[in-house]
């Protein structure tokens, strides 16, 4: 088999799991969408432009509030300034790719297939291995694409009391499986989850993400400075 | 503004968050001590997204009593822990979840 479709199949394999919570996240983005007063092709066009699930539910939420265009971007800017992060620590496995081919793969770079090819990348040096996050983020797009679109469609079947909203934290608990046996990482998941939680409220335009994210990230750098100091 | 073009500017700066860096950033930029504050982004990021909702209602308020996503959430980490696994991880806590909401 050609190395370039092994490591694609891989990126499919290795996101697969992570799309079982993707599935009522993205049904419920359909749902909401229609509620809120977009019609089918405007829900159908948001998933397929801005592909990013987090980015849509703040834009429909805003919306329906009744926030300035001008407000709504940039909150989707700020939602999205963790992709900023997520760039950079791919950017060093991407850096001898053709323009095309980085801005075909930016456009996949969603949360699933990044946490799962960042993982690859750090074990495999291979030159084709940008194709796992290739295989990766197409599976979530065409996964993305098929609920929203049923979302669309099955709307009104689909009981609210299941609260299918709590597969999204439940996705980002699962990738952190790993880090939940390592001291600094669980100290700087807590200082995270609380500087968001406390900051929710008080952070403007929904900046909270990037917030918690610097400050745990400054964090994980003191503690392993410290860490091995007294090594 | 019409829909359309808020659709297309919220498409392009999720485009642009995501491209800027692997379009500006170098291979020799980086070294074994940014590699290693780099590795931590998971864990510095995600609990933000996690954290919120599960301890904040839709209105931002504190929700700490009756909130069968805290008993879930807690179910679904010990498992994952347990058995560092993804598929385990995800179907425990909706499984707890859906549990904890229409049979206790």
């Amino acid at each position: 088999m050609n190395n370039k479709f092994r490591v694609f199949l891989k990126g499919i394999f290795d996101v697969s799991p992570l799309m079982i919570p993707v599935v009522p996240f993205g049904l419920i983005f359909g749902v909401l969408s229609i509620d809120i007063g977009f019609s089918p092709i405007e829900t159908m066009g948001m998933s397929l432009i801005v592909f990013g699930g987090a980015s849509q539910i703040v834009l429909l939420q805003l919306f329906s509030g009744g926030a300035s265009s001008l407000v709504i971007i940039s909150s989707v800017g700020a939602v999205n300034s963790r992709h900023l992060l997520y760039g950079a620590v791919v950017s060093e496995h991407l850096s001898d790719l053709k323009l095309v081919w980085k801005i075909v793969i930016s456009y996949f770079l969603v949360d699933q297939a990044f946490a799962r090819s960042n993982e690859y990348f750090k074990k495999n040096k291979d030159k084709d291995k940008y194709f796992h996050l290739f295989g990766g983020g197409i599976t979530c797009w065409v996964i993305w694409q098929t609920t929203t679109f049923l979302g669309i469609v099955l709307g009104a079947f689909i009981p609210e009391k299941l609260g299918l909203s709590f597969a999204v934290p439940l996705t980002f608990l699962a990738l952190l499986v790993n880090d939940f046996r390592k001291l600094i990482n669980v100290i700087v998941i807590i200082i995270s989850g609380l500087v968001a939680t406390f900051g929710f409220n008080y952070v403007p335009y929904k900046a909270y993400v990037i917030v918690a994210g610097v400050t745990a990230l400054l964090s994980a750098a003191i503690l392993t400075k410290l860490n091995k100091k007294n090594e | 503004m019409s829909n359309w073009l808020l659709i297309i500017y919220c498409g392009l700066i999720t485009f642009l968050t995501r491209f800027s860096m692997i379009a500006l950033l170098k291979k020799e930029m980086f070294n074994d001590r940014i590699r290693e504050i780099l590795s931590f982004v998971p864990s510095a990021i995600f609990p933000a997204i996690i954290f919120p909702a599960i301890f904040l209602d839709n209105s931002g308020d504190f929700q700490l009593e009756n909130n069968p996503k805290i008993m879930a959430a807690i179910i679904a980490m010990l498992i994952g822990i347990i058995s560092q696994n993804i598929i385990a991880t995800i179907i425990s806590g909706l499984a707890s979840y859906w549990f904890l909401i229409f049979m206790v």
